[in-house]
């Protein structure tokens, strides 16, 4: 089997397993706890929040229970925390669901919202961004590499505009965290990272915090400084400070995404979806008037993993908001699948999905034809 | 643009006649031990004033942050350099100004033009951006005299540099100008702004703490070590002795009545804190005390644990409102440490109603059936030793 869905989840890496499964049986205990063995749970996650700390460049970490979690509490919190001073907030159509439905919710207890428009490529025009801003904008969340085609948002440019307005700056790094690294000039004041998409475990994850103020959207025993309440878990904390430490980006990405574009340039009902710029490990590509399930199941039967758009979307039978929001020819619009590398993808994986995916497209259009 | 700079203003410092050379380079010292992961820094120290330089923005940042907690600066200011360009100036000016608080604030541009080659005149610059700056900020005023905000340009031959904060320093006087002295952390609120208020007169701590396992957990000692860890925060490390001290409280508890226990047991620490000032060389005993506070902390009460020795016992919090020590635990960030609710060794033996007003020669008396000469040497003995700041040992390789 060849698993090229990594954008969707990672197989997580033996060594991040092996972490969790010994934190869990030694350091069991609840961190909070007065005795000796809660004061060791507690130092282990201390050493692993530290860890994420120096490996992100943040000064304040919060566990959560994955990117969903983190991005509603940096949308939901630092609206809430300072509405004072404004209720206007900036995203993205292109975002992904758990940015854009916190932002509904919000819509709706009277915060106001612009949603950025963006160009076939999924980029969004900075013009667009500079006008709408206004002296009551007071987040600006947009993601770094989108998770259905690739699009890398232009965070420096961002970030330096911003740098002259008081509104926060949210990223949901989910996508990009561990296989993109952020350099100095991106950093936003707010930062999302879901463990399992770079080998690490689900239901883990961080908001990473630089000079924002918050308010939490789950309450109860105030732990991680009152942001979010419930027993922190150590084992997950450990693992997610293993994996993030173990990845590393890697080049070959962008050898691979190559080849597999000028294969599939050889298609003439193929259309690459993912714009030229887009994140090496993403490549989403759209087949003419074929559902994307249909070439999903077919390469499924040639033993190969891939995935309509994104996981998120692939149940619901509509075309993803990402995909109606770069207006993607109507003879492509329901027939897009995204290839997905992680760290244990290899050059073997690529040479096969190639002779497989011909095969596959053979056997569609075999029974079209006929 | 970049922010690569400080200008420090130098604290009482300025008024200190021929001692002045020991105390510029004692702050340097101590901005250089409290910046030693920082190795881009660089720092020049005039008569007047100190520059820090630094290339790298996370280090920057860092001192930026950290700075306000350094004695001996009045208050310093981030310097922006930039280039030439009239027009690069305009943007670096508007983005250090609109990262301050400008609701109603009045502005100001002044300009020095040592560079007599730029060729603008004063006027000319001041009037672009000061108007590019105004025009950007409508909730900003203008004025000559006496603006909130004064955003000061100099024009020199190789860049311009600019800057409008002035930030708050901590004052007083570089840590060590002061001598060293040892202070009694208990893991309280006030004990921890006791040694601040040393530190800022510049004194050296060593800090002493009571241990009474297992009446007293794990989490209490750890809170005083966490204590000591922000009490080393400030530009100069510190060395913390914790005594073990079951066995002496529990001999008290046997000896002498309930209501005077605490009275005695305050001696005891106190001769022990004395032994250990010795051997340290520290000169003076510090303590959180404030008068009236706790039935320990009345006249009477001092004066008879007071007896037990002739070396001065500093009392920096003597006069204060518990609300004021509060306020500066939360400033210098001792209180949240302070408020985990776990007991000391004070607190767990208390009983129901101390002696406000004991009488020294009673105490003495009580005292008088059991040697504690023999106890509190041994006590001294096994102190634990740590120093601070802590070297962050990774204890978790195998698992991180």
């Amino acid at each position: 089997m060849i698993y090229l869905d990594n954008s969707a989840t990672t197989e997580p890496d033996p060594q991040v397993l092996e972490t969790y499964v010994k934190a869990s049986s030694r350091y069991f205990a609840n961190p909070a706890s007065l005795h000796r063995l809660g004061n060791e749970a507690e130092d282990l996650l201390e050493s692993a929040r530290s860890q994420i700390k120096g490996l992100l460049g943040y000064g304040r970490i919060i566990f959560t229970s994955g990117g969903t979690e983190a991005n509603n509490l940096a949308i939901r919190g630092a609206a809430h925390a300072n509405q004072e001073k404004g209720r206007h907030i900036i995203s993205c159509k292109t975002e992904h669901p758990s940015v854009l439905e916190p932002l509904k919710q919000l819509e709706k207890e009277g915060f106001e919202i612009t949603l950025l428009s963006v160009d076939r490529k999924g980029a969004i025009d900075l013009a667009d961004l500079q006008q709408a801003l206004r002296v009551d904008t007071i987040l600006v969340s947009l993601m770094q590499v989108n998770n259905e085609i690739g699009t890398i948002h232009p965070l420096a440019d961002i970030r330096r505009m911003l740098n002259n307005h008081r509104a926060l700056f949210h990223v949901d790094a989910v996508q990009g965290a561990g296989k993109l690294p952020l350099s100095e000039q991106e950093m936003p004041d707010l930062l999302t990272v879901s463990a399992h998409k770079f080998h690490g475990l689900k239901n883990s994850g961080v908001l990473a915090v630089h000079k924002a103020e918050l308010e939490p959207i789950l309450f109860g025993g105030g732990q991680e400084g009152g942001l979010r309440s419930g027993t922190v878990s150590v084992p997950n904390a450990a693992a997610l400070a293993k994996a993030l430490r173990l990845a590393t980006p890697n080049p070959d990405h962008l050898e691979w995404n190559a080849e597999l574009r000028s294969f599939f340039a050889g298609y003439k009902d193929i259309f690459i979806v993912s714009p030229s710029s887009a994140a090496p490990h993403i490549l989403a590509v759209a087949i003419k008037d074929v559902r994307g399930e249909t070439l999903v199941g077919a390469l499924q039967q040639e033993g190969v993993i891939v995935s309509t758009s994104s996981a998120c979307s692939s149940k619901n039978k509509q075309a993803s908001h990402v995909i109606e929001a770069i207006g993607l020819p109507r003879e492509y619009r329901d027939g897009t699948i995204r290839i997905s590398f992680g760290a244990m993808t290899t050059h073997e994986d690529i040479s096969e999905l190639k002779k497989r995916f011909h095969k596959a497209h053979q056997l569609i259009k075999g029974v079209e034809q006929s | 643009m970049k922010t690569n700079q400080i200008l420090i203003r130098y604290g009482e410092l300025s008024t200190k006649g021929r001692n002045r050379k020991a105390f510029i380079s004692r702050l340097r010292n101590n901005i250089q031990t409290l910046f030693a992961g920082t190795p881009t820094l660089r720092i020049k120290a005039e008569r007047d004033r100190m520059f820090l330089f630094c290339d790298d923005e996370q280090g920057m940042e860092d001192i930026v942050s950290r700075l306000p907690y350094v004695f001996g600066i009045q208050s310093f200011s981030p310097v922006t350099q930039t280039s030439l360009e009239l027009d690069e100036m305009k943007h670096t000016a508007l983005s250090i100004v609109s990262k301050m608080d400008t609701k109603d604030k009045s502005f100001k541009v002044s300009v020095k033009r040592p560079n007599k080659e730029f060729p603008y005149e004063k006027p000319e610059i001041m009037r672009t951006i000061g108007g590019y700056v105004l025009g950007n900020t409508p909730e900003l005023t203008v004025a000559m005299r006496n603006p909130d905000i004064d955003l000061s340009v100099e024009i020199r031959q190789d860049a311009a540099y600019m800057m409008a904060e002035t930030i708050q320093g901590a004052a007083g006087l570089p840590i060590g100008a002061g001598g060293r002295a040892l202070l009694m952390l208990s893991g309280g609120i006030d004990s921890p702004v006791a040694g601040y208020h040393m530190l800022k007169r510049g004194v050296r701590l060593e800090l002493i703490h009571f241990f009474s396992p297992p009446f007293t957990t794990e989490r209490a000692k750890e809170k005083v070590l966490d204590l000591a860890e922000k009490l080393s925060g400030f530009g100069s490390p510190v060395t913390l002795h914790i005594i073990p001290f079951t066995e002496i409280q529990q001999e008290v508890h046997k000896q002498v009545p309930d209501n005077i226990t605490m009275t005695s047991t305050r001696r005891m620490m106190m001769r022990i804190a004395d032994a250990v000032r010795a051997k340290t060389d520290a000169k003076a005993i510090i303590t959180g005390e404030s008068l009236g506070q706790v039935a320990s902390q009345t006249l009477e009460s001092l004066q008879a644990i007071n007896a037990v020795t002739n070396t001065p016992i500093l009392r920096p919090l003597i006069a204060q409102d518990k609300l004021e020590i509060i306020e500066t635990a939360q400033a210098i960030g001792t209180y949240d440490i302070s408020i985990r609710p776990y007991e000391d060794c004070c607190t767990i033996f208390t009983p129901a109603n101390p002696k406000t007003k004991p009488k020294t020669d009673k105490v003495e008396h009580y005292e008088s059936f059991v040697s504690f000469d023999e106890m509190i040497d041994r006590a001294v003995a096994e102190r634990e030793i740590i120093e601070f700041p802590r070297k962050k040992q990774q204890r978790f390789e195998d698992l991180l």
